[in-house]
């Protein structure tokens, strides 16, 4: 196995399609984490679909397949496309959604129409447009990840510049704007920088499935950490380990698509982070619930001893076990955890009476819920 | 028939078939869902397909409308958690049921004519030919399962069409009346499902997502009645079927791109004429 896996990083193909896979990870990561702060998630999948008529119209206005007019061409219409969901959406009654939804799928289709009629024209110089539909990771070669990699340095290094605008802008646009920031015009800019992250993983992934790339790694990313850098650094790297797991699993098994898998290993990531994140993720939760439950049903049945015992003139007065169950339901396994607490001991085979320290807690359960106990 | 005819009617069944379903989509603000049951789909095709080794058998649809109203209960479960908003689940849960449906075609069924791009993009210029004897007479395929489907969607609007107007309209007073919000919900989405699927071989997904979209929210600009929005929806849904043929065959051009294209431009109009009594007048201009 780890034959295999040095085998593949030493071919030179394969390290290229790794390292387009690991920038692209990186790049659509990092940039997700403010989509998602934006609500903006959906969005990514608008835009990938919408880029696809772009590139097409970059291929017969200059006839050129080279990457850096195709990315642009995309990155034109991906940014078109926001333009006019934003406009539909505040000028018509066509809500967020539907302008999405919309906006993806005409696009698509003209773009699909476009493809078709360049397909079928005579001259067809056009092989490996539709790479750009489902993706080819095997098939991309060094001036691809060239321009990925110069595009996404620019789109990382805006970022850290306006990191601290666009961070107020992400979660209180109303406090930018009273700062004096030029609120609109940061808009602009991060949905470009959103745009460029988008058009340069349409050839590795595919516009299907480049939305995934946006939006998984920052929402597993979120439920580890409440801080927006450190989700943004474990977005970027979820999205490259990814990245790397799709190519190098696609290069082991023969047939696996590449991306397709890297979906699939990101969205195994997001599972795990939902189950197992540590505060926020469910099986955290469940179990403070759990304990919660636990800690809520020791109190109730060490008060209920304590209130009885008051009625007779000693504190560890022995108490039969029925009228505990039938204070606080099932008392019998709370009265057993009790026991192994030192809390309550019990007397005999029906009869369970506090101890000192159960005593001294029950005490202060009491006073602190009523004030002066019994 | 002619052929040209035939895909104009497959076309014609399509588009109506999609846009019923679509205008309660608009309205209750679920119009990405159909993008996201329309690509999800594809492993519940691919499993029936593996499960019967046949492309054309009703599994197929049963297989799709299961994974269609997986798609929509994941996603519940993942905003119920209330660790992910609901746009960032739909995003996380129809990319990766896709992708599960394109590795399983490229692992298990890699030789079949089962392909990602007859899934995403469709091809309605080979509908008439595969044919199919219904009493006595010759039909496309196509032509019939849609048509069967119109029919579905039709009756299931037509009977619960009250419900559905006061659940869209008011949810809580519909559960208030014992309308049972979810199981409508879950019904219709089991029909963009099995809508959906119908359609996929002949359109494809991206164009379900067009026509489903696309004419109920011109009609929805257009009119503020329910009846009269799903009417409106269904003729412009007729405009788009028949002018995206004749763009595709003056342009030599995929049926369904032109289609999706003719959808936007046809919105377009509508929007440009549309009495513009409420445009703007709930946001201003920002």
């Amino acid at each position: 196995m780890m034959d295999a896996i040095s085998t593949l990083f030493s071919d030179y193909t394969v390290r290229t399609v790794a390292l387009g896979a690991t920038l692209l990870g990186i790049t659509a990561g990092a940039l997700g984490c403010f989509a998602m702060l934006r609500r903006q998630s959906l969005l990514g999948d608008a835009i990938s679909h919408a880029a696809l008529p772009g590139i097409a119209i970059a291929f017969l206005i200059t006839g050129s397949k080279s990457p850096l007019v195709l990315v642009l061409g995309a990155g034109l219409a991906g940014w078109f496309g926001t333009f006019l969901i934003t406009g539909l959406t505040r000028r018509t009654r066509i809500t967020h959604d539907t302008a999405l939804a919309m906006l993806l799928s005409v696009f698509f289709g003209f773009g699909l129409m476009l493809l078709t009629f360049i397909q079928r024209r005579p001259d067809a110089n056009q092989a490996g447009l539709d790479s750009f539909l489902f993706g080819q990771a095997a098939a991309l070669m060094q001036r691809d990840i060239q321009v990925m990699f110069g595009i996404g340095c620019v789109v990382l290094l805006l970022m850290t510049l306006f990191w601290k605008e666009f961070k107020l802008i992400s979660f209180d646009a109303e406090a930018a704007h009273t700062l004096g920031l030029p609120v609109r015009a940061l808009d602009h800019l991060l949905t470009a920088l959103f745009v460029s992250a988008i058009v340069i993983g349409l050839q590795t992934v595919g516009v299907v499935l480049m939305s995934a790339m946006i939006i998984a790694p920052a929402a597993a990313a979120r439920q580890w950490t409440d801080r927006l850098w450190v989700m943004m650094g474990l977005a970027a790297f979820f999205g490259a380990v990814s990245g790397v797991g799709g190519v190098l699993s696609s290069g082991l098994v023969p047939h696996l698509p590449t991306g397709p898998v890297i979906v699939l290993f990101i969205s195994a990531i997001v599972v795990f982070s939902l189950l197992f994140a540590p505060n926020r993720g469910l099986a955290f939760r469940m179990m403070r619930q759990w304990r919660s439950g636990q800690q809520f049903r020791v109190d109730a049945v060490l008060v209920d001893m304590y209130t009885l015992a008051s009625q007779h003139e000693t504190v560890d007065h022995p108490h039969s076990e029925q009228v505990l169950n039938a204070m606080s339901g099932n008392a019998r396994r709370t009265l057993h955890l009790l026991e192994t607490l030192g809390l309550a001991q019990r007397i005999d085979d029906e009869h369970w009476g506090l101890t000192e320290s159960g005593t001294e807690r029950a005490r202060g359960l009491v006073e602190k819920r009523w004030g002066e106990g019994p | 028939m002619s052929a040209s005819l035939e895909i104009q009617l497959i076309a014609v069944l399509v588009a109506v078939a999609c846009a019923l379903p679509g205008v309660f989509l608009i309205l209750r603000g679920m119009a990405m869902m159909s993008d996201a049951i329309s690509h999800a789909i594809l492993p519940g095709i691919v499993i029936a397909f593996l499960i019967t080794g046949n492309l054309s058998s009703g599994w197929l649809i049963l297989g799709a409308g299961l994974s269609g109203v997986l798609t929509v209960a994941l996603v519940e479960v993942l905003r119920t958690t209330g660790l992910l908003k609901e746009d960032a689940a739909i995003g996380i849960v129809f990319p990766a049921l896709f992708s599960f449906g394109v590795v399983l075609i490229a692992v298990f069924a890699d030789d079949v004519h089962l392909d990602t791009d007859a899934v995403l993009l469709g091809e309605l210029a080979f509908a008439p030919f595969d044919r199919h004897v219904i009493l006595g007479r010759e039909v496309p395929r196509a032509a019939v399962v849609m048509a069967i489907i119109l029919v579905i969607n039709a009756a299931f609007i037509t009977l619960f069409y009250k419900e559905l107007k006061m659940s869209t309209f008011d949810a809580a007073l519909a559960s208030s009346f014992g309308f049972a919000p979810s199981v409508l919900h879950y019904g219709l989405m089991a029909l963009v499902s099995t809508t959906a699927v119908g359609a996929f071989d002949a359109v494809g997904s991206i164009l379900v997502v067009a026509l489903m979209v696309a004419p109920p929210a011109a009609a929805y600009l257009l009119t503020r009645r329910l009846s009269s929005m799903l009417v409106w929806s269904a003729l412009i849904g007729c405009l788009v079927a028949v002018g995206g043929y004749w763009m595709a065959r003056l342009l030599d051009a995929s049926i369904a791109g032109s289609m999706a294209t003719m959808a936007g431009i046809l919105f377009v109009i509508v929007l440009a004429f549309a009495p513009s009594r409420s445009s703007g007048s709930r946001r201003g201009r920002a």
